[in-house]
């Protein structure tokens, strides 16, 4: 039966020809209903936009047709000068390069720890799992603001502060909890046909983890996959307290320094905000077939 | 869910240690899902993690409760205080008031988002997806998942922007419209901060509910609702019956992470009130970094924190112990 969760996955982004039909068919009988339906949840998703709308419309201003004009009007010229100021003074291809590569990092690690771990919960059964488990999400749990003076002093003493490692290590087991809680219960309802199967082969634990447990439970680690990035990407206390150098600093800190600086505009504010969502904006675009296949594809059935 | 086949294992140390609620019987070994391969021998995979978590979370944790007890300033060394600072805690009015307004987030960053998420992930899911098509399905979950995207503090920059008193967008929309009069300092008035505080998070949070919901809804087998259909069912029938039972793994993941993130609410807090004004819009995170970092008052700022440790333990085993119930309920 997986087999088939994992070829429907595929299936799902192309539908065949008699798909295309069945939808054209059942497209013609829209009631009235669902023509309010749509309309309300297009007015929701509008109000979602409000704040990106006013961000785009104003992060192409020049600061002198603000001052004038407000933040509600079309822009006199199109003007590039918040974008560039921002761009040049944040050295913001850097920041990116700084965000990817942690965020990246931390989400291929934080996929593989939690792996092992759900391997041994979910499928290996090992006794207390409920209160490991538990004892895992304290990662997710502990107000980071609790942890900023251990960790800085340990950090310290091994080189780690002001540096993208610190941020690789502290949220690849904070993400990793997050995967734990998550994958278990997933490989707790894993085919046990499946399991059976490659038992009777002989396979070892190792050989089953590598080349059926995984393979079949992908869907579930891309998504994880995803959200580690873009949760990585978008955090805020650690970065801030622990990349102090404008070289090691990521995207949202470069960002929100702007607010204490009593010097930038507000087209320039705009146009930094409108520019740190374009990487994660890509990122969810390239991966968002993924999410729609579910968190638990593959487990079910 | 397990108690038939597991039993206690007589080899590991670690798993005698451990309580399992699941049934006691030192003479079998419990047995993974794996046939023929005993749950101990899965220790080693948890190593690693193990390693991790204690480097970076255990260790801190204990560093912390200990530094609740001591007077510390930051320079030099902790000086032990005993329940100085805890008996400090009870009596102090705004670590009180944070708590109070952590239940106001709690509503707009779980109770608020869930409950619009499933509504908006089964419509998207039952009615747009069929009548209107794939495209604009995903389309529209995309437009609901992008306050998601943008970086929290961002966001709150963003949003601080468009909320300022003097030419923040939201007042020119009133002007704009002729409602000039209910022009407002959004966040700078006690009367309103806190409720303009709670939409930026509704709106922050709703995409993660209306992802992860949608994503549940895959799974749900097609004929399950084309039988309601040829049944009679309305769409809310359907969303009783069928959409609400599917999803309630989800729905437990959910409600249990934003919880946590509820309780922890810190960044918007600090880039936009900064607890203020006065102690309305104070949460129990901000509370303790103001006096780590502010008034270097770092004994009881660790007392705060490790309260509010104790408050998401509690409340994440209580959640955890419903989930086990309603997973046992289920299966039978």
């Amino acid at each position: 039966m997986t087999s088939a969760t994992t070829t429907s996955a595929t299936s799902s982004a192309k539908p065949t020809k008699e798909d295309y039909k069945k939808i054209a068919k059942v497209k013609k009988n829209r009631s009235a209903g669902d023509w309010v339906i749509i309309a309300i949840l297009v007015i929701g998703g509008l109000a979602m936009l409000f704040p990106l709308i006013i961000i785009l419309l104003n992060a192409f201003k020049s600061s002198a047709d603000y001052n004038s004009t407000g933040p509600l009007s079309w822009p006199k010229e199109f003007s590039l000068t918040g974008v560039i100021k921002f761009w040049t003074t944040s050295a913001f291809p850097q920041k990116v390069w700084n965000s990817v590569w942690t965020s990246g990092l931390v989400a291929i690690f934080a996929v593989i720890l939690s792996i092992f771990n759900s391997f041994a919960l979910g499928i290996g059964r090992v006794k207390g799992r409920r209160w490991i488990i538990l004892l895992i999400m304290l990662a997710n749990m502990m107000p980071q603001e609790a942890m900023l003076y251990p960790l800085y002093i340990m950090f310290k003493a091994i080189g780690l502060y002001n540096s993208g490692w610190a941020i690789v290590v502290i949220f690849t087991v904070i993400q990793s909890a997050f995967g734990t809680y998550l994958l278990s219960s997933v490989y707790g309802t894993f085919p046990k046909a499946i399991l059976e199967a490659a038992a009777l082969d002989g396979a070892s634990r190792w050989k089953i983890l590598k080349d059926v447990v995984f393979p079949v439970s992908r869907p579930t680690l891309s998504v994880m996959l995803v959200f580690f990035f873009i949760w990585t990407w978008n955090e805020y206390m650690y970065p801030m307290a622990f990349l102090v150098d404008n070289s090691t600093q990521t995207v949202p800190i470069a960002v929100s320094a702007l607010s204490g600086d009593k010097l930038m505009d507000v087209t320039t504010t705009a146009a930094a905000s409108l520019l740190s969502i374009i990487p994660t904006l890509i990122f969810y675009l390239i991966f968002q077939r993924t999410l729609s296949r579910g968190i638990t594809a593959g487990a079910v059935k | 869910m397990t108690s038939h086949t597991s039993a206690k294992s007589a080899g590991s140390r670690a798993a005698k240690k451990a309580k399992d609620k699941d049934g006691f019987r030192p003479d079998r070994k419990s047995m993974s899902r794996i046939p023929g391969n005993p749950s101990n021998r899965f220790w080693i995979y948890l190593i690693p993690g193990f390693f991790m978590l204690a480097w970076i979370i255990l260790v801190p944790t204990f560093w912390n409760l200990y530094l609740s007890f001591t007077r510390y300033r930051g320079i030099k060394p902790p000086e032990w205080a005993g329940l100085y600072n805890w008996n400090k805690l009870i009596h102090d009015t705004t670590f009180w008031i944070s708590f109070r307004n952590s239940i106001w987030m709690i509503i707009a960053m779980v109770v608020i988002p869930i409950i619009l998420g499933l509504l908006i992930s089964s419509l998207i899911f039952d009615v747009v997806q069929k009548k209107f098509g794939p495209k604009t399905a995903s389309v529209l979950r995309g437009v609901y998942y992008i306050p998601q995207l943008l970086p929290i503090a961002v966001a709150s920059l963003a949003m601080g922007w468009i909320l300022r008193p003097t030419d923040g967008a939201l007042n020119a929309v009133f002007k704009a419209i002729g409602l000039g009069k209910l022009q407002h300092n959004w966040l700078g008035s006690p009367d309103t901060s806190l409720i303009f505080l709670m939409i930026i998070m509704i709106w922050i949070q709703l995409g993660y509910p209306v992802v992860i919901f949608m994503s549940g809804l895959q799974r749900v087998d097609p004929e399950l609702y084309e039988a309601a259909d040829l049944d009679g069912a309305n769409w809310f029938q359907r969303f009783r019956a069928i959409t609400l039972p599917s999803i309630k793994p989800e729905i437990f993941v959910v409600a249990l992470t934003c919880t946590i993130a509820a309780l922890k609410v810190f960044a918007p807090v600090q880039m936009l009130t900064k607890g203020g004004p006065g102690t309305s819009t104070m949460v129990p995170s901000y509370y303790s970094y103001s006096q780590f970092f502010q008034t270097q008052q770092v004994g009881y700022g660790a007392a705060i924190s490790t309260a509010l440790t104790v408050v998401i333990i509690i409340v994440s085993i209580i959640f955890t112990n419903v989930q086990q119930k309603a997973e046992r309920e289920d299966e039978e």
